[in-house]
C-alpha cells in the first residue's frame, strides 16, 4: 500500500515541479504576447540612431585631431613598441621646423585593424596622448585592405605644444 | 439550436450532385478526388508554414525575444522566405547511403501525415472521409510515419542518424499504446469510433466536462503521449540536438529536410486535432447546461473557428512543454511510458468502462 | 583506450562502435573532439582529442613583455578574463614586490566576482541547453548581459576586457560603477529564484542529474579537478579561501562544498556560488577606498631572475601562472596551469557506463572552455 501511495506521490510532485517551470515561461509569454516590456533583444539596424556606446567603449584606435586638423603625434614610436601584435607601424619623415632645424615627424601612422586585439596598450603608453578609442564598431568591409588605416588625416600637422 | 448555414453537408452535396449531373460518374469522382486532394494539399502547406512561424513566435515570447520580425509585417512571411530558400538548396547526396531508401523516406513521413488529415472533421460535413472506424484509421496511419524515420535514419549511413532513428522507433512503438488506450476511453463513453459521431455525442457538453476525472486523466496522458509520438518537446530524442546534432535527419538537406520538418508540425496538428475531436468537442461550441443564453451566443461562432481555436490551444500547450522542459533520456522515456503512463491509462480505461456501464457519465 | 579501438577494428562483429563527437558538434561548446566508444546507447570509452584551438599562447608569451601578456590570457578562458588577468598581474607584482593600491585590489576583487557570476550564468544557460531545455539559454544570457554592460561601461569591452595591468588597472572605474553594480545585485536576486523554478526543481532535470557522473573526492584530488566540479565532490580547493589574494580576506563568504559528487552537486555548487559572489560584492562595493588606480611602475617591467607561481580561482577552478624569468623584459618560460585541462582528464572516468545523453550532461556540468584546454 505504501508503495502505491509513493507512486502517486511521485507523480503529483513531478506534475507540480513541471507546472512551476511552465509558470515561468507562461508568465513571460503572457507579458510578451501583448507588450514588448520583457523583450531583451535589440533591433539592431533600426536602433542605430539611438545606439550609443559607452564612453570607454573600445571600437578602434583613432588619432585625435583638433579643429585645425592638428594631431598630437610626434612619431616617437612608443605605441609601435607597445603593440603586442605589430598592428601599428609608424612611417616617419624628416621635416623642417620654424627654426629651419630638421626634426622627425610623422608621415603615416599605419594601423591595421585586422590585427588589433584592442588591448589598449598603445593608447595607455602614448606620452603625448595622441591616440584614443573610437566608438565606431561597424568594421565589416568587403576588402581586407580597407582594414589597414592611416590614422593621421591627410594634410594634418602636429600641434605646436607637442615636443619633439 | 442549430445554424444551418454553418453546415457544410449541403454545400458538399450540391457540388457532388452538380458534378454527377453534368458528367459520367467516373469523371465526377475523379474531379472530386482532385478537388479534395488539392484543397488538402494547399491547406497542408499553408498550415505547416503558419505553424512554423507560430512556434517561432511563441518560443521567442517565452524566451524574451522578438522572434521573426524582418520579412513581412511582424515577420509573417519569414517561413515563406525560408521555404523558398529550402526549395533552392542543393539536395546533397550522401556517399554510401542507400539511394532509394534515402530518397523515399521523407515521402513516407509526409504521406503518413497527409493521409491522417483526410479523416479529421473540421466542421459539420467538412471532412474528406468519414470512416466508421475513424479513430482506428488515424492511429494506424499516423504511426506509419515512424517507418519513414527509421528508413531515413538507417539509410543515411550516419551513426547519429541511426541512433536517432532507433530511438524514435522504440519511442513510438511504446507511446502508441498510451495514445490508443486513452482514445479508447472516449470511444467507450461515446460508443462509436466514427469521428463525426464522437463530435456529435458532445453536442450538449464536451467529453472532458462530461466524463468526470478519469477523462481528465486520459486527456493529460493523451497530451503527454502524443507529444512523445510526434517526436517533440521534452521527447525529441530522435533529433536530440545536443546529443545527435539533428538525429535522423542529420544528412538531409533542402526540400527533403523541409518534408521532415513540415511533417513534424503537421503531426502536431493531427494529434492536436485528435485531442480536440475526442476530448474537447471537436467543432462543437462551448456549452454549459442550463445557460441557454450563453449557449446561443456561443452557437453564433462558426464551428471551424471553434475547431481551430481548440486545436491551436492544444498545439500551444505542446509548444509550452517543449520550450520549458529539459529532454528526457531514452531509458527514462521508456520508463515513463511503461511504468507510469501505460498502467495509469489501463486502470483509467477500466474505470471509464465501469462509468460507462453504470451510465454515470452525463 | 587505444587497445579497445584495435579490438573494434579487428572484430567486425563487435557491437561496439565509435562515434566522433566534435570538433563540430552542438554541445561540445567549442572545438573539443571526443571519440566515444558506444555499445548500443551506453558509453564505454571517451577519448578527448585536444588541440583544435591551440594557439601557442605559452610560447607567444616568451616573446612579448609582461603588460602585453595580459591580453593573451583573456583569450584562454574567455569567460573568466578578469581572473586570468589577475593571475598574471599578481605574479608580476609579487615578483617585483610592488604594493598595489587598495582601491585596485577592491576593484579587482569585485570585477572577479562579477565575472564569476557572469560565467556561472552562461554555464547555467548552456547546461540547460545541453539537457534540452532551450529556454534556459536566453534567461541566462539575459541576466549576463547586465554584467557585461557594467564591464563595458568601466573597461570598454564586454568580453575580453584586458582591464588589469601589472601594478593596477588600465583605467579607473566609471563613476556610476557602484550604482550599477548595486542595481544589478537587486535585479539578479529577484531573478535567481526563476532559475530554480525553471530547472533546479524540474523532475526531468533531477532525473537527468542526480547520481550521474559520480566523482569521488579521491578521484577529484588525484586528477586535480578544481573549481565547482572539485567542490561538488567535497574537495576543498577554493584558492580564495586557502591562499587569499585581492581583498578576499576582508569579505565574509563560504566555500561551497557538497559531498555527492554528481552532476546535480556540481550544478548546485554553481548556483550557490553565484549567491556567495553576490554576498562578496555586497560587502565590498560600498567600501572601495579612494586612491590611485595604478601603482607607480617602471616603464619597462623586468622581473628578477627566478621562478614565480601564482594561482587564482577562476570560475572553473584553480588557474596557476608559472613564470621563469631570466631577468629580461619577457619571460623565459611561461606556463599556465589551466583548470579545464585537468577537469577534462576525468571525463572518461565519469561517463563510462552512462548513456550518450549523460555524457553530454556530464560534460556540460564540468563546464569546459575549450580554448582554456588548448591554450
Amino acid at each position: 500500500m505504501k508503495e502505491i501511495l509513493n507512486y502517486f506521490q511521485e507523480i503529483f510532485s513531478a506534475i507540480r515541479s513541471l507546472t512551476t517551470g511552465m509558470k515561468v515561461t507562461g508568465k513571460y509569454f503572457a507579458i510578451n504576447a501583448f507588450t514588448d516590456k520583457q523583450v531583451f533583444t535589440q533591433k539592431y539596424p533600426e536602433n542605430r540612431k539611438e545606439l550609443k556606446m559607452f564612453d570607454a567603449f573600445r571600437g578602434e584606435v583613432i588619432m585625435t585631431h583638433n579643429e585645425n586638423n592638428e594631431h598630437r603625434c610626434n612619431g616617437c614610436g612608443i605605441c609601435e613598441l607597445n603593440c603586442p601584435n605589430g598592428s601599428i607601424e609608424i612611417i616617419a619623415k624628416k621635416e623642417n621646423n620654424e627654426d629651419g632645424k630638421a626634426i622627425r615627424a610623422i608621415d603615416q601612422h599605419v594601423y591595421q585593424l585586422a590585427m588589433c586585439t584592442f588591448c589598449g596598450l598603445c593608447i595607455k603608453a602614448c606620452p603625448s596622448n595622441a591616440l584614443d578609442w573610437g566608438q565606431d564598431f561597424e568594421h565589416a568591409v568587403f576588402d581586407r585592405s580597407k582594414l589597414t588605416k592611416v590614422l593621421n588625416q591627410p594634410g594634418s600637422k602636429i600641434q605646436k605644444d607637442i615636443k619633439e | 439550436m442549430n445554424f444551418s448555414f454553418y453546415d457544410f453537408t449541403g454545400f458538399t452535396q450540391s457540388i457532388d450532385q452538380a458534378l454527377k449531373a453534368s458528367m459520367s460518374p467516373f469523371w465526377a469522382v475523379t474531379i472530386e478526388l482532385v478537388l479534395v486532394g488539392v484543397s488538402i494539399l494547399a491547406f497542408y502547406a499553408l498550415l505547416g508554414l503558419f505553424l512554423v512561424y507560430w512556434e517561432r513566435k511563441v518560443c521567442a515570447m517565452m524566451q524574451n525575444r522578438l522572434g521573426p520580425n524582418r520579412v513581412g509585417p511582424r515577420g509573417f512571411l519569414q517561413t515563406i522566405a525560408d521555404l523558398i530558400k529550402l526549395l533552392l538548396k542543393e539536395l546533397i547526396f550522401i556517399k554510401n547511403a542507400d539511394k532509394l531508401l534515402f530518397n523515399i523516406a521523407p515521402f513516407i513521413v509526409i504521406i503518413a501525415s497527409f493521409m491522417a488529415i483526410a479523416a479529421i472533421p473540421f466542421a459539420k460535413g467538412l471532412h474528406a472521409m468519414d470512416f466508421d472506424i475513424g479513430i482506428f484509421y488515424i492511429l494506424a496511419v499516423s504511426s506509419l510515419g515512424v517507418v519513414g524515420i527509421l528508413i531515413g535514419g538507417w539509410s543515411s549511413n550516419n551513426k547519429y542518424s541511426l541512433i536517432g532513428a532507433m530511438r524514435s522507433g522504440a519511442q513510438i512503438v511504446s507511446y502508441e499504446l498510451s495514445v490508443g488506450l486513452t482514445l479508447l476511453s472516449v470511444v467507450v463513453l461515446a460508443g462509436t469510433m466514427q469521428l463525426s459521431e464522437i463530435v456529435e455525442s458532445q453536442r450538449d457538453a464536451w467529453w472532458i466536462m462530461k466524463g468526470h476525472i478519469p477523462v481528465w486523466i486520459a486527456f493529460v496522458i493523451f497530451l503527454i503521449a502524443s507529444t512523445a509520438e510526434t517526436n517533440r518537446g521534452p521527447f525529441d530524442l530522435a533529433e536530440a540536438e545536443s546529443e545527435l546534432t539533428a538525429g535522423f535527419h542529420t544528412e538531409y538537406s533542402g526540400i527533403k529536410f523541409a518534408f521532415f520538418f513540415l511533417a513534424e508540425y503537421m503531426n502536431m496538428f493531427i494529434v492536436a486535432s485528435m485531442a480536440t475531436t475526442v476530448f474537447l468537442g471537436g467543432w462543437m461550441p462551448l456549452h454549459f447546461w442550463g445557460l441557454t443564453g450563453f449557449n446561443e451566443i456561443m452557437d453564433f461562432i462558426p464551428p471551424f473557428i471553434w475547431f481551430f481555436a481548440k486545436v491551436f490551444f492544444v498545439i500551444f500547450v505542446m509548444m509550452w512543454f517543449k520550450w520549458t522542459f529539459p529532454r528526457l533520456r531514452i531509458d527514462q522515456l521508456l520508463q515513463l511510458e511503461w511504468k507510469y503512463l501505460l498502467p495509469l491509462s489501463l486502470v483509467n480505461l477500466l474505470i471509464i468502462a465501469f462509468i460507462a456501464m453504470m451510465g454515470w457519465h452525463f | 583506450m587505444i587497445e579497445n579501438r584495435e579490438i573494434l577494428l579487428n572484430d567486425p562483429n563487435s557491437e561496439r562502435y565509435l562515434v566522433n563527437m566534435g570538433p563540430q558538434h552542438p554541445s561540445t561548446h567549442g572545438v573539443l573532439r571526443l571519440v566515444v566508444g558506444i555499445k548500443g546507447e551506453t558509453v564505454d570509452s571517451v577519448q578527448p582529442h585536444c588541440g583544435y584551438i591551440h594557439r601557442g599562447i605559452e610560447k607567444m608569451c616568451e616573446h612579448i613583455t609582461y603588460p602585453q601578456i595580459i591580453h593573451l590570457t583573456d583569450r584562454m578562458d574567455y569567460l573568466s578574463a578578469h581572473q586570468n588577468n589577475h593571475a598574471v598581474c599578481l605574479a608580476v607584482e609579487n615578483a617585483l614586490g610592488v604594493q598595489v593600491p587598495e582601491r585596485v585590489q577592491y576593484i579587482r576583487t569585485i570585477m572577479d566576482e562579477l565575472s564569476r557570476i557572469a560565467s556561472h550564468q552562461l554555464w547555467w544557460a548552456t547546461f540547460g541547453m545541453d539537457l534540452g531545455a532551450l529556454t534556459t539559454f536566453f534567461y541566462g544570457l539575459r541576466d549576463r548581459e547586465k554584467i557585461l554592460d557594467i564591464f563595458e561601461e568601466s573597461t570598454g569591452s564586454r568580453f575580453l576586457q584586458s582591464y588589469y595591468t601589472p601594478g593596477g588597472l588600465m583605467k579607473d572605474i566609471h563613476p556610476d560603477f557602484q550604482k550599477h553594480v548595486k542595481e544589478f545585485l537587486v535585479y539578479f536576486r529577484k531573478l535567481l529564484p526563476e532559475y530554480d523554478q525553471l530547472l533546479t526543481g524540474n523532475v526531468i532535470y533531477r532525473a537527468r542529474s542526480i547520481n550521474m557522473g559520480l566523482l569521488s573526492k579521491e578521484d577529484a584530488i588525484n586528477y586535480g579537478v578544481t573549481g565547482p566540479s572539485g567542490r561538488g565532490s567535497g574537495f576543498s580547493c577554493d584558492v580564495r579561501k586557502h591562499k587569499p589574494y585581492g581583498v578576499y580576506h576582508k569579505a565574509e563568504f563560504n566555500e561551497i562544498l557538497r559531498t555527492e559528487g554528481d552532476v546535480h552537486a556540481r550544478y548546485m555548487v554553481h548556483m550557490d556560488e553565484m549567491r556567495e559572489s553576490m554576498k562578496i560584492i555586497e560587502q565590498l562595493i560600498d567600501n572601495i577606498p579612494a586612491g590611485d588606480f595604478i601603482a607607480k611602475m617602471k616603464p619597462v617591467i623586468k622581473l628578477p631572475a627566478g621562478e614565480y607561481w601564482q594561482s587564482v580561482e577562476t570560475a572553473r577552478g584553480e588557474l596557476g601562472v608559472y613564470i621563469v624569468s631570466d631577468g629580461n623584459k619577457n619571460p623565459y618560460r611561461m606556463k599556465f596551469r589551466s583548470p579545464n585541462l585537468s577537469n577534462l582528464g576525468v571525463l572518461e572516468k565519469l561517463s563510462i557506463g552512462h548513456k550518450i545523453a549523460d555524457l553530454i550532461a556530464i560534460g556540460g556540468s564540468m563546464d569546459y572552455i575549450i580554448p582554456d584546454i588548448d591554450r
